[in-house]
């Protein structure tokens, strides 16, 4: 048991971080390619400018999505090795074909794209950055494969103790992986937005280098305003979806312990787990049957019949997640994903209105929205996670049956905490170089060491 | 011909392709500190690299995840089997590809080279796992009948693999001194090439010693092919070397090269049919009869790679071609 619970706290751990830098990679590559395809069209140099400056920044941060994703592809077998076992032969068609038609065109054309500014002509360069920003997403579309045939199996048979892949369409048009992976997507456009816009905000708030920021402003804005409406849609379409699929995620979700018709959506509510119930409630009546079935009535289904129907169906044992983390996780990804509406909504308004920058409370509010994406793609993952326990693939295998046999505690140990001092000391130092260049601009001197001074090398011209 | 025994090939050629491109990549890391002898010069020896080490390492990636899609139980038993050793590897990659990135980000000299010995750890470590891990596999190691590795960390590290250790860390770093010979010019050039001058005597010696303990501890001359396949590797290493004294370089490199394929087919071959022994009971073996994926899986697979790999290997040799020219301090990015 002690080994299951390091496990887990390992994997969490990692892919946690991994997720960090993940929606940046994939809102921040499209951005950056966007920006080079209009100085390719208009021959203005401003957005070469821009694409450099905020491709440098994207590198950094690629850097440590490149890294951190390592751990991940081997984590399956290092600690899940029973699942890798039970799970491989469907698990591993997307992980391989993640890597044969996503990574290699990442990393490839990355490379050129970092040293083929002068070596390429102005479009090629250009493709090469699109190259790299669809394949990103594109990597992510084969990872969210797998984790929704976790969420909700199909295409498989059961047959030699394992699970069989028996039609790979049904993978690929699982209806789970078409909810998470345009919300996911789009996580990562609001994380991309977020981060243009808040750097940018940053130096209008210090009236540096405006003529760069002012645009630059702009297209984060966009960006954040368009992607923050259909994140909060397509949340709200999984949401639905969960209904169907995983009623208890939702139901832990949202702390409903007795079946309801009308069923209420709760806003705050002291949950006793133990007790299996709630008491300080502040809801509004039949607004839960609203979101799911977009009426106000229409029943949606409790934890305790949720628990006895499961009962049935797989044996005795609990079927309920942790309900107060997962309850408050989802309320947080919300409340996020409404701070960032109203922030984008206010500044657009000024925006258009030209006081923009003399606001410079707003301003500070949009550089402090920079946090906002990642405590939202953080909580969105542990609801996702965490609201599918105690399944690790939904109704086939529990987590405890899925965890190495063979690894120790003290092993697991020893690289929980091994991982968790070197990602500790990468983010400090990857935190520190994003400063350090955001905070620069792009007008900031060529860096250059001593011995290179003479020679009037220039790093990023 | 089996689709089990395809991907056997398959997983084999991933394996032969990483080592081959990420060797010099480890080589050079390794060299790094040795060979730049100021600023410009270690920026220019990871200029080498720059445009190209990421790609090179999707191999391993890729060969990691065609061990999952194929041989699931492979993938499984060896990273929770290997589970320190893996631990460390990754460690070692993770500083050392943040290491490339982040180096010359800063100025410095305590910054900058404290990474520059951190990349020389971040190569060092792995292409000396790699050797040790693959030595284990055909040596044998203990594995049970529920396919469950059940020794140690140190059960890993015995003098037969920790040569093999020796032996792969000694020709990747030639192997990189060949590349940077190819890469860089004038003085670091010759540099390198007297570098790899004298790894090459240590190399030559650690090969033969890895070719002997071989014959001793392993049954991978029991296949005639496999023989003569590492046979020929050592053959091809001292081409190489020939041709690295008579300043032919690019020869050179085209022989460390062959030698690396070889040498890691040699060791596939001599697995065949098996992917992982089992020094406890010879029929708790994984196989490619009782390890693999089912046969639509493996179909899928197999048309997937069948399609992509070709392409893969179209774009990266395209970017090698961009990059074809040795690099100059125009050029430097890193
Ligand atoms: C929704 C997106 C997403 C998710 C859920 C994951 N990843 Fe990831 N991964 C990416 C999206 C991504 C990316 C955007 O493609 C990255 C991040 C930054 C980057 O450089 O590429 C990446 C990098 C990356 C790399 C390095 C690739 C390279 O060298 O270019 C590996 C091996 C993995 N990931 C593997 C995994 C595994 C095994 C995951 C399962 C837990 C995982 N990732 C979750
Ligand atoms: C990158 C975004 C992701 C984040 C932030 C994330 C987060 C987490 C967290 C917090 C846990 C621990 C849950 C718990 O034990 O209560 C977990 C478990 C797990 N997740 Fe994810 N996850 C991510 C993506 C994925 C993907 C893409 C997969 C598979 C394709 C996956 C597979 C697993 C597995 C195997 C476990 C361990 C078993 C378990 O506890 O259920 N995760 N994840
Ligand atoms: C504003 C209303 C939002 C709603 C109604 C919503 C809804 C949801 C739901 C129901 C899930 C769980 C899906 C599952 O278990 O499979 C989820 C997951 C997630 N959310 Fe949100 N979300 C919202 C906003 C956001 C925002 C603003 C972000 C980030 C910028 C975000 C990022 C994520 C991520 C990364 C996941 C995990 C991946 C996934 O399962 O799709 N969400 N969201």
């Amino acid at each position: 048991m002690d080994e299951l619970l390091l496990a887990r706290w390992q994997f969490g751990i990692t892919s946690t971080y991994h997720f960090l830098f993940v929606p940046l990679t994939l809102g921040l590559s499209l951005l950056v390619a966007m920006m080079e395809t209009v100085y390719v069209r208009t021959g203005n140099e401003l957005y070469k400018k821009m694409a450099k400056f905020w491709g440098k920044l994207f590198l950094i941060n690629f850097a440590l999505g490149v890294v951190t994703g390592l751990v991940q592809e081997f984590e399956f077998g290092m600690n899940w090795s029973e699942y890798s076992r039970f799970m491989g032969d469907i698990f591993g068609a997307p992980l391989a074909l993640e890597a044969l038609t996503a990574f290699y065109l990442e990393s490839t054309f990355i490379g050129i794209w970092i040293f083929g500014w002068n070596r390429l002509s102005k479009g090629l360069h250009a493709a090469a950055i699109w190259i790299v920003a669809l394949a990103s997403n594109l990597s992510a579309f084969w990872i969210l494969v797998a984790n929704s045939f976790m969420q909700a199996p199909v295409g498989y048979v059961l047959r030699n103790g394992r699970a069989e892949m028996n039609d790979f369409s049904a993978l690929l048009t699982n209806p789970y992986v078409w909810n998470q992976f345009p919300h996911t997507v789009l996580a990562g456009l609001v994380t991309g937005g977020v981060f243009v816009m808040s750097v940018s905000a940053y130096h209008l708030l210090r009236r540096s280098q405006v003529e760069f920021f002012r645009p630059s402003f702009k297209i984060g804005l966009i960006c954040t305003l368009a992607a923050s409406l259909l994140v909060a849609g397509t949340g709200h379409k999984q949401a639905q979806y969960l209904a169907e699929v995983q009623p208890m995620k939702l139901a832990a979700i949202e702390a409903l312990w007795e079946t309801a018709d009308p069923a209420p959506f709760t806003f705050f509510a002291a949950i006793d787990s133990a007790k299996q119930e709630n008491s300080g409630e502040i809801s509004i009546p039949g607004g839960l049957s609203l979101l799911v079935h977009n009426s106000l009535t229409g029943e949606v289904k409790g934890i305790k019949n949720l628990q006895q129907e499961s009962e049935k169906q797989f044996g005795s044992g609990s079927y309920v997640p942790d309900v107060p983390s997962v309850f408050w996780s989802f309320r947080v990804m919300v409340a996020a994903g409404g701070w960032l509406l109203a922030v984008t909504a206010l500044c657009a308004y000024y925006w258009r209105r030209g006081t923009l920058e003399d606001k410079p409370l707003l301003l500070k509010a949009a550089v402090a929205t920079l946090a906002v994406p990642y405590i939202a793609n953080s909580t969105g993952w542990y609801v996702a996670e965490a609201g599918r326990q105690p399944w690790i693939v939904f109704g086939l295998q529990r987590v405890e049956q899925a965890v190495s046999p063979t690894v120790s505690a003290t092993s697991i140990w020893m690289t929980l905490i091994g991982f968790t001092i070197v990602y500790g000391v990468l983010a400090v130092i990857g935190l520190y170089l994003m400063g350090k260049f955001a905070k620069q601009g792009p007008a900031a001197p060529a860096e250059t060491t001593e011995s290179v001074e003479g020679k009037g090398v220039e790093l990023w011209t | 011909m089996d689709l089990s025994v395809i991907w056997f090939v398959l997983v084999a050629v991933l394996f032969i392709g990483f080592f081959f491109l990420e060797g010099f990549d480890y080589g050079v890391g390794v060299l790094l500190p040795y060979l730049g002898r100021n600023d410009d010069e270690r920026r220019l020896i990871i200029g080498s690299i720059g445009p190209v080490w990421d790609g090179n390492e999707v191999w391993m990636i890729t060969a990691g995840g065609a061990l999952f899609a194929a041989f699931p139980h492979v993938y499984a038993t060896l990273f929770s089997g290997f589970y320190l050793a893996l631990f460390l590897m990754l460690v070692a990659l993770i500083i050392r590809g943040v290491g490339l990135d982040f180096r010359s980000k800063q100025p410095g000299p305590v910054w900058r080279s404290t990474w520059d010995w951190l990349i020389f750890a971040g190569s060092l470590v792995p292409a000396l796992l790699w050797g040790v891990a693959v030595t284990n596999l055909i040596k044998g190691v203990p594995i049970d009948a529920k396919m469950n590795y059940v020794g140690t960390f140190f059960d890993l590290l015995n003098p037969y693999t920790l040569a093999g250790g020796a032996a792969f860390l000694l020709v990747f770093v030639y192997h990189g001194a060949a590349y940077l010979t190819l890469k860089l010019e004038d003085d670091l050039a010759q540099r390198a090439r007297r570098a790899a001058l004298v790894i090459g005597c240590f190399t030559a010696v650690a090969c033969l010693v890895l070719v002997g303990l071989t014959y001793v501890n392993t049954d991978l001359f029991a296949s005639v092919g496999a023989g003569i396949s590492l046979w020929a590797a050592v053959g091809a290493f001292l081409l190489s070397y020939l041709a690295m004294r008579a300043g032919r370089t690019g020869w050179a490199f085209v022989g460390s090269g062959l030698a690396i394929v070889l040498t890691t087919a040699t060791f596939f071959w001599g697995l065949f049919p098996r992917l992982m022994v089992s020094s406890l009971n010879p029929a708790w073996s994984l196989t490619v009869a009782n390890a693999s994926s089912s046969p639509l899986t493996l179909k899928v697979m197999t048309v997937a790679a069948g399609l992509l790999v070709p392409v893969v290997l179209l774009y990266q040799a395209w970017s090698y071609w961009i990059f074809r020219k040795r690099v100059t301090l125009r050029d430097l990015e890193y």
